[in-house]
C-alpha cells in the first residue's frame, strides 16, 4: 500500500518583493504513513510552514511531485484539517459555533454535525463553554475550539502550524498531552510543526529535522518511547538520547552556513 | 455603568464655561450682535421655537438621507475594490479626485443640475460623506485574518459563503467607524448645501437670523444643530451595539 503523503523531490520557490527568487523548501523527499504522528522541527524561516502547506496542498510545489495515497494532489482537498498558531477564530460566532465552521462554509447540513461538535468539546474539556464568545475564553482554550474545528468534518489528516506557540510553557504542555489523547480516541495522520525540541519528541511518531536556507530535511528520527506519554519521560535517557540527536542535526550545518 | 463622577467633572467644567461666558458677557457690556449671553440665547431662541422643529425635520431627513445614500453607494464600491484589482485600479484613482476636491466647491452645481432644495443637498450631503465609508469599508474587508481565508480556502469554501459568514460580518466594526464620520459629516453637507441654496433647514435659519444680525438666534440654532448631530451620531452607535455586540472598542469597552 502507498504512503499516505509522498513528497518526491520537492522545491517550492517563492518571488520576494525585490523580485528575488527565494528557496523556501529544496528538494525534500518524505513519506508519511497513515494514522503517524509527525513533527516537524527547525528554527524559525527554514521552510517548516511552507513544507506544512505543500503537505496539505494548499501550495504547489515549483519543483517535484507531491502523492496523496500514491497519487498527484491536484489542489486543497475537504480532507485536511488545519490549526494554525493563532486560533483565528470568528469573534461574533460563540465556542459550538466556531467549531460548526467548516461545515457551515462547505454548505453541509449543520444539524447532522451538532452531536459531533458537542462530543468533541466534551474530548477537550470545554463544556460548558458551548455559548461562550471567544473573547470570553483563554488562550489556551480558545485553541482547544480551534483543534475542534480542525476535527469537526473528521479529515484524516491533521495540520497543526505551531499550534501552542502562543501558549505560556504550562499551557503549552497540558495542551500537548490532551492532544495525544484526542489523538488515541480519533486517530488521524498528524503533521505538526514546532520549533520546541521537547515538544516535538515528546508528541511523535517520528521527528523531522529540518535546517533553513535552503530549507531542507537533515535527517528523521523515529520516536519509540511509549505510549501514552507522560512529562515524566522528558527526564528519561531514551528522551535526552533523542534530543541530543535531533539537537545535533539542527546544529550540523550550522557552521558551513552562516 | 460608569460611576456619576467620571461625568461630573467634565459637567462642571462645561457648566463653569458657561457662567463665565454669562458673567462676562454682563460685566464687560459685550454688545448683544457681537456676543449675546447664555440667557438671552435661551430666551430670544425661545422666541422662535414654533419655527425652529420644521426646519430641524428638513436638515434632519437631509442628513439621514445623504448617510443612506452615501452608505448604499460607498458600501457596493468598496467591495467592487476589494473583490476586483481591475475596480481597484479603476475606481481608487477616481475616488482620490472626486476626494481631493472641496466639496463646498460642488454645491453650487449641484443647484445648477438638480435645483433648490432638500434633493441636492441630500446629494452634497452624501458626496462629503462616502469617501470615509468607501475607505473604512474596504479596510474592513481586507482586514480578515490570512489564516481565516486559508483555512476557507483549503475547504474549497464558495466565494459567496466566504463574503457573508467571513468578510462581511468581520468587517462590520470597520463599516461602523466608517458611518461614524460618514454621519458627522453629512450633518455638514446637509448645512453647506442650505448655505447655497435653500428656503428650509436649520442651515437657512442660521444664515436668515445672521444676516439681521440676530446672533442670539444663530448661536440658539447652532445649538440645535450640534444636538442633532450627537443624536444621530449616537444612532449610529446604538446601532453598532446591536449590530456587533461581540465587538469591544480598541477604547476599553465595558469590561
Amino acid at each position: 500500500m502507498p504512503a499516505l503523503i509522498g513528497l518526491e523531490g520537492v522545491t517550492k520557490r517563492f518571488t520576494s518583493r525585490a523580485g528575488e527568487s527565494v528557496t523556501a523548501v529544496e528538494g525534500v523527499s518524505l513519506e508519511i504513513e497513515s494514522d503517524q504522528f509527525v513533527t516537524v522541527v527547525g528554527a524559525s524561516g527554514c521552510g517548516k510552514s511552507t513544507l506544512l502547506k505543500l503537505i496539505g496542498a494548499l501550495l504547489p510545489p515549483t519543483e517535484g511531485r507531491v502523492l496523496r495515497g500514491g497519487r498527484p494532489v491536484q489542489g486543497p482537498s475537504r480532507d485536511v484539517g488545519i490549526v494554525f498558531q493563532s486560533p483565528v477564530l470568528l469573534p461574533w460566532r460563540s465556542a459550538l459555533d466556531n467549531v460548526l465552521f467548516p461545515i457551515e462554509i462547505m454548505g453541509w447540513p449543520v444539524g447532522k454535525y451538532r452531536a459531533e461538535a458537542d462530543r468533541l468539546i466534551e474530548l477537550v474539556g470545554l463544556q460548558g463553554f458551548e455559548q461562550s464568545l471567544p473573547r470570553e475564553l483563554s488562550g489556551g482554550m480558545q485553541q482547544r475550539v480551534s483543534i475542534c474545528r480542525a476535527l469537526i468534518h473528521d479529515p484524516p489528516l491533521l495540520l497543526m502550524d505551531e499550534p501552542f506557540g502562543a501558549l505560556d510553557a504550562m499551557t503549552r504542555e497540558e495542551l500537548g498531552l490532551e492532544l495525544l489523547r484526542v489523538w488515541s480516541e480519533r486517530r488521524k495522520t498528524v503533521v505538526f510543526v514546532t520549533h520546541s525540541i521537547a515538544e516535538a519528541i515528546l508528541l511523535a511518531d517520528r521527528v523531522v529535522v529540518m535546517t533553513p536556507r535552503p530549507g531542507r530535511i537533515v535527517t528523521t528520527v523515529s520516536i519509540t518511547l511509549p505510549r501514552p506519554r507522560t512529562l515524566e519521560m522528558e527526564f528519561s535517557e531514551e528522551f535526552k538520547g533523542y534530543a541530543k540527536l535531533v539537537r545535533d542535526a539542527l546544529g550540523s550545518t550550522k557552521g558551513a552556513r552562516p | 455603568m460608569k460611576p456619576l463622577t467620571d461625568y461630573g467633572f467634565p459637567l462642571a467644567v462645561i457648566a463653569g464655561l458657561v457662567a463665565l461666558w454669562e458673567v462676562l458677557c454682563r460685566m464687560v457690556r459685550i454688545p448683544v450682535w457681537l456676543l449675546p449671553a447664555p440667557s438671552a440665547i435661551v430666551r430670544d431662541t425661545w422666541t422662535w421655537a414654533d419655527r425652529i422643529p420644521g426646519h430641524l425635520w428638513v436638515t434632519f431627513y437631509e442628513t439621514v438621507g445623504g448617510f443612506a445614500v452615501s452608505v448604499l453607494v460607498g458600501v457596493p464600491l468598496a467591495i467592487a475594490i476589494v473583490y476586483s484589482p481591475l475596480m481597484r485600479r479603476v475606481l481608487y484613482p477616481i475616488l482620490l479626485v472626486v476626494q481631493s476636491v472641496p466639496k463646498v466647491a460642488l454645491a453650487p452645481l449641484f443647484l445648477i443640475w438638480i435645483g433648490y432644495g432638500p434633493k441636492s443637498n441630500i446629494l452634497i450631503a452624501a458626496i462629503v460623506a462616502f469617501f470615509p465609508m468607501v475607505v473604512n469599508t474596504a479596510a474592513g474587508l481586507e482586514s480578515v485574518e490570512p489564516d481565516l481565508l486559508q483555512l476557507t480556502h483549503a475547504l474549497q469554501a464558495s466565494a459567496l459563503r466566504v463574503f457573508w459568514k467571513v468578510r462581511l460580518p468581520w468587517a462590520l466594526p470597520h463599516i461602523f467607524s466608517g458611518m461614524k464620520v460618514a454621519m458627522s459629516l453629512a450633518v455638514i453637507g446637509a448645512v453647506v448645501g442650505e448655505f447655497v441654496g435653500s428656503d428650509r433647514g436649520l442651515g437657512y435659519l442660521i444664515l436668515t437670523a445672521s444676516s439681521n444680525m440676530n446672533t442670539a438666534i444663530v448661536f440658539g440654532v447652532m445649538a440645535v444643530l450640534s444636538a442633532l448631530g450627537m443624536v444621530v451620531f449616537w444612532a449610529v452607535c446604538l446601532a453598532e451595539r446591536l449590530a456587533c455586540p461581540w465587538y469591544l472598542p480598541p477604547d476599553g469597552g465595558a469590561q
